[in-house]
């Protein structure tokens, strides 16, 4: 269903007149923007040949700079979202243990982390910890920083995502479980989790648009990533506002695509059901609040909510 | 931890992180309305414009915008806020946070549209209200309720966010001191407990607030 269907009544003859205008207006303002831009590209000189042939004429630029810095941020996202997974499935069971003790602890752990900005601890175990350390070689600093950092935070996230998933399965799950001599763990580790975990799989391929971003911080302190390599690339060949434009490009293609996979896993769930609960989408908000139903618009990402980090 | 205190503004860098809070919250509710309402209208074209905005915008990384905004668009496209050099970063931390929040806040919007049945629309319209009398009474009122949680994520997410300006703010800003701090004087875990603390303060009783409000707010189904 669509919004017009719901918002706006079937266009009327004058309805339809506003929408040609509007339609139009949309236009001459798109239009208008994108040559305003031009222009002052253009007048800065940054629309000369010589500033974009690189990008296809010397692919000193790709083997040099643009792939070595993706590989970079590929490499610290594929790790940071692997650990997260591990520590999130780890304090996500512990919030969810019926020992008080363990609860409170893992709680308490992942509100903490949630709530710290990311760049906050990079810059903590950074210069504070990796770059002094002497079991630390110096090359890897910076990429242990980005990980753990990115780790701590997206894993708490993920934590949060394997106790509410566990929380929205249907209770007769975990009581089957149990009635048939199961302990509670048990019942958590062979029934709750697996079908919590799958339900999830849409909201972790999201997060994992986070994680990719957050990457991007790892500039601060000195990981050789891609936005560092977009700044090197810059200087090298005085190519600055190219250089930042192609990147920002790869970035918004990988990103876009991840969106659709997520999308598709979640379309490929529901179609199979291959869990007892909800499918869920979002990763867990700061703030709680009414669940999303499949409302007005059923099209488009609701990948909204808690992934705003940068 | 005393010689910290008296050595550096921690009060004078939380400051601005409050002031780049406030400015751009201001800024990307603005943005995020103007696209929220361009990405529900019954035009295909404005529609096509709102969500390019938001999947563009929205899958840019931060660093990358506010890295770009000083030494792409200052430096050599010439759009100086202003003379000084820290009054341009500043303006332009607060600009490109309005930006990447926007995306944010349309969709927060845009999801609290998503909560309405699409029966309370048509309900409205069957007992005889007309467009503008449905939006009003019976349409906005609940999508405004249901995108408060939303909404207040992103807040936080905000707030949180202002971190990123220390890249071009240096150390004027709770990140970047933070980086001062523990280059001059060593890794202090009081230090850095105090920066989190801060930040805690700033969202934890936002985060209450929002909670309480959306589900006092919520409608009841």
């Amino acid at each position: 269903m669509s919004a017009e269907t719901v918002l706006f009544d079937a266009p009327g003859p004058r309805a339809r007149r506003l929408h040609a205008i509007l339609t139009v207006l949309g236009v001459v303002i798109a239009l208008g923007v994108l040559w305003v831009v031009i222009r002052k590209m253009g007048s800065a000189n940054q629309l000369e040949g010589y500033m974009w042939a690189p990008f296809v004429e010397d692919p000193e630029v790709w083997t040099e700079y643009l792939l070595p810095g993706l590989w970079e941020t590929l490499k610290a996202a594929a790790l940071s979202v692997v650990l997260a997974g591990v520590f999130g499935i780890v304090f996500g069971m512990g919030r969810l243990s019926h020992l008080r003790a363990v609860r409170w602890v893992s709680g308490a752990v992942v509100e903490f982390f949630r709530s710290v900005p990311v760049l906050l601890m990079m810059i903590f175990f950074f210069f504070g910890w990796f770059s002094r350390a002497d079991w630390m070689p110096n090359d890897l600093a910076p990429l242990a920083g980005v990980v753990l950092a990115l780790t701590l935070y997206n894993g708490s996230v993920i934590a949060e995502l394997v106790r509410s998933g566990v929380h929205s399965l249907p209770r007769g799950q975990a009581e089957a479980g149990l009635s048939i001599g199961l302990s509670p763990g048990q019942t958590l580790r062979s029934i709750q989790l697996p079908q919590a975990l799958t339900a999830m799989l849409p909201a972790l391929v999201g997060q994992l648009v986070v994680v990719l971003k957050d990457t991007a911080l790892g500039t601060i302190i000195l990981y050789p990533e891609l936005l560092t390599s977009a700044r090197t690339l810059g200087s090298a060949y005085a190519n600055t506002v190219p250089a930042y434009i192609v990147v920002a490009v790869i970035f918004i293609v990988i990103n876009y695509a991840l969106t659709r996979l997520a999308r598709f896993v979640e379309q490929w769930l529901q179609t199979r059901g291959h869990t007892a609960g909800p499918v869920t989408t979002t990763a867990p908000m700061l703030v709680e609040g009414p669940a999303e139903p499949g409302g007005v618009f059923g099209e488009e990402s609701r990948l909204v909510g808690g992934r705003t980090q940068a | 931890m005393g010689e910290i205190l008296s050595e550096y503004d921690i009060i004078g860098a939380f400051w601005v992180t409050i002031q780049l809070s406030l400015l751009s919250a201001i800024g990307a509710l603005l943005i995020g309305t103007v696209m929220a309402v361009l990405r529900v209208s019954p035009v295909a074209v404005l529609r096509l414009l709102g969500t390019s905005y938001v999947n563009i915008v929205r899958n840019t990384p931060l660093t990358l915008l506010m890295v770009f905004s000083v030494l792409g668009l200052s430096f050599i496209l010439g759009l100086q806020i202003s003379e000084e050099a820290t009054t341009n970063s500043y303006w332009w931390a607060v600009i490109m946070l309005s930006v990447y929040h926007a995306a944010f806040v349309c969709e927060a919007l845009r999801s609290g549209v998503n909560t309405i049945p699409a029966g309370q629309a048509e309900a409205a319209r069957s007992i005889g209200l007309t467009f503008g009398q449905s939006l009003r009474e019976v349409l906005l009122p609940q999508a405004f309720r249901g995108s408060i949680a939303p909404l207040g994520s992103t807040l936080i997410a905000l707030i949180k966010n202002t971190t990123v300006a220390a890249v071009i703010l240096g150390t004027a800003e709770a990140a970047g001191l933070l980086a001062e701090i523990t280059e001059n004087e060593g890794a202090s875990l009081p230090t850095f407990f105090l920066f989190a603390l801060g930040f805690v303060i700033l969202t934890l009783p936002l985060g209450i607030l929002f909670t309480n409000l959306s589900q006092r707010l919520s409608v009841k189904r």
